[in-house]
């Protein structure tokens, strides 16, 4: 098995410690962490830690401002795969990561126990692997089921 | 000690007002409010508006409880402390949230035994009597569902 670049993006919160709790499914690869709050670096290696600032769909410039960092950010660290629950940066990030080439996947967040996130919804033509965390929201279309954070 | 949260987002004024309430009755009760940024300010408690993620962690681990809206920060960082949480849910028909998720995340969590749920203050104030009859947390670990893990090594291995 070659070792893998694999990026792990999502909001600062509980996004974030719902991506943090999968993080040992690749331990065997090279993983990049991509967050909100800079406040975390020391926690993460250095080098493999990067920031956008916050903003969500309400904030249209903020926004822009995020996709362009996170634009720079891919295009640096080139992962082959990437993975987020969300919200807004994980959009993002698996857009740009499809045009990169890289795989992707986006386990909605588990705070969307009745419908899918509006960014769950969207993402989901980018989406390789698209999977809720709760069983009755999994469809034969998709997303589909694995498991929870939880 | 009892830690509240209200997450970094939007304020959470109603359920703070019940607890400051409460506080007020209960001198002798330690309280710590994290209460966002607001224009009402607790009289009762010691507060903060917000914190950073290693304060946020401390009070987590120095309480014997949590209280905190329904979102899952406040959730997960509980639970992963292996700490009693009381959740209560914000209402979008009162402007606390964008939407009704927090009722349905309440709702599925409180179905799966992880939380407590106080609905409105009434419940809430009712539960703050007797906090030490709030059921054991259950014991979530640091890692997701295997299952789950192993979906993500397969997929990455194949990517």
């Amino acid at each position: 098995m070659t070792k893998k670049r694999v990026l792990m993006v999502a909001s600062f919160g509980g996004h974030w410690i719902q991506l943090m709790r999968m993080r040992s499914a690749f331990a065997e690869h090279d993983c990049y962490y991509l967050t909100t709050n800079p406040e975390i670096a020391p926690d993460y290696p250095t080098g493999r830690f990067f920031t956008v600032p916050d903003a969500s769909r309400w904030n249209k410039l903020r926004l822009l401002y995020q996709l362009l960092k996170m634009a720079t950010i891919l295009l640096r660290v080139r992962p082959q795969v990437v993975i987020s629950t969300g919200a807004a940066p994980g959009y993002f990030a698996l857009r740009i990561g499809k045009l990169l080439g890289a795989r992707t996947i986006w386990v909605d967040s588990i705070a969307n126990a009745e419908e899918l996130s509006m960014a769950g919804r969207i993402v989901q033509p980018y989406a390789d692997l698209w999977l809720t965390q709760w069983e009755h929201l999994a469809r034969p279309e998709g997303p589909q089921h694995k498991g929870s954070v939880l | 000690m009892i830690f509240v949260t209200i997450g970094a987002q939007l304020p959470f004024d109603r359920m703070l007002k019940a607890i400051d309430r409460w506080a007020g009755e209960h001198p002798q009760v330690e309280i710590y409010a994290q209460i966002g940024d607001t224009d009402w300010t607790p009289t009762h408690m010691p507060w903060c508006r917000l914190m950073s993620p290693a304060e946020f962690d401390a009070k987590v681990e120095a309480a014997d409880t949590v209280i905190a809206h329904a979102g899952m920060g406040s959730i997960i960082s509980a639970l992963m402390k292996s700490k009693p949480i009381l959740i209560m849910p914000r209402r979008a028909d009162l402007r606390e949230h964008r939407n009704d998720h927090q009722l349905a995340t309440a709702r599925h969590l409180l179905r799966r035994e992880l939380v407590t749920v106080a609905d409105d203050e009434a419940q809430l104030y009712d539960w703050l009597d007797r906090l030490h009859a709030l059921p054991a947390p259950k014991t979530i670990g640091d890692k997701a569902q295997p299952a789950l893990l192993d979906a993500l090594r397969t997929f990455v291995d194949q990517a």
